[in-house]
């Protein structure tokens, strides 16, 4: 059986090698790009349906992290979106016979956790000032210093590891099964996977709007954590 | 097949199984405490089952931190080099 935790180059350019997630990945930028530049060319006051369907997609954003950061949501709405449609058209592409999906590799989740991790300490530091959100490691008491550094890192860990071993048992589990069973048994499985990857890819952009919500603080008062904490 | 590779699959079957009780029982017990406030609350369903859903990713976390060991001793165990 080959290992989860290794992937084939396909080609490469010069030193770097392309393995297959990458080519995977970057089909999916190209297809969301061209989808929006095509979206973004016809917009109307009077929305067509494609338009009016996207534009249901962008308030449900806007809501969602209004209510989980309980700040403005403009600046947000950009990096969570991105998120969330990248990870769910990410994990869908497994409906795509001959392509696996790209989160199923561990170092396409690394990269994704690492944009979480770079906006978390980037909109804190712009929005509380870079003392002020270092201070924020200190914040029920100073005791909490070390274990406030160790949860940055142990969350992004954890955001790794999440996407990776859902997305990637699906993609075992389907294929154990169809092995053992054959052809049309593992069906309701891959419908399983489906709804597991729009849960999981929900839960990225939660968790991430719930991470730089902390790191950014409610704009009355600073001091207060809110929201959930890993 | 030695020794130490019947070993790896044993200790990857127990690390998953065993692993996997407490994230089952918890996920049970979140659940059913959401079911009752959505019952009492129906109002405030939108709130409470979007943190039951991250509430449920970082329970389930647990199990897959389990997975992970055991796919690291099955395929990428250090003493099988």
């Amino acid at each position: 059986m080959r290992s989860p935790l290794v992937v084939e180059t396909v080609f490469t350019v010069g030193p770097v090698p392309i393995t297959e997630p990458v080519l995977v990945t970057w089909g999916l930028i190209a297809v969301v790009a061209l989808l929006a530049a095509a979206a973004k060319r016809s917009l109307s006051l009077r929305p067509s349906p494609a338009q009016a369907a996207l534009e249901v997609v962008v308030s449900i954003v806007q809501s969602h992290i209004t209510e989980t950061m309980r700040v403005a949501s403009a600046p947000y709405v950009a990096l969570i979106g991105t998120l969330f449609i990248f990870i769910l058209l990410a994990n869908w592409s497994s409906a795509i016979p001959g392509i696996e999906p790209p989160t199923a590799y561990i170092e396409t989740d690394a990269a994704l956790a690492l944009i979480v991790f770079l906006a978390v300490i980037f909109y804190g530091i712009r929005v509380r000032g870079p003392l002020a959100y270092l201070r924020t490691f200190a914040e029920p008491t100073l005791l909490m210093v070390p274990l406030n550094i160790i949860e940055t890192f142990t969350r992004t860990f954890s955001l790794i590891v999440r996407l990776f071993g859902n997305v990637m048992s699906g993609m075992f589990i389907v294929g154990i099964v169809l092995s053992l069973a054959g052809l049309l048994v593992p069906i309701p499985l891959m419908a399983l996977e489906l709804l597991i990857g729009a849960v999981q890819a929900y839960i990225f952009a939660v968790l991430a709007m719930v991470f730089i919500g902390h790191a950014v603080g409610e704009p009355g008062k600073p001091k207060r954590s809110q929201g959930i904490m890993t | 097949m030695n020794w130490l590779e019947i070993v790896s699959v044993i200790a990857a079957a127990i690390a998953v199984s065993f692993g996997a009780i407490g994230p089952a029982l918890a996920e049970g017990r979140a659940v059913a405490a959401a079911m009752d406030a959505i019952a009492r609350q129906p109002e405030a369903a939108g709130t409470i089952s979007r943190t039951l859903f991250v509430g449920l990713a970082m329970i389930e976390t647990m199990a897959i931190y389990c997975l992970v060991i055991a796919l690291l001793v099955l395929f990428a165990n250090p003493f099988l080099r």
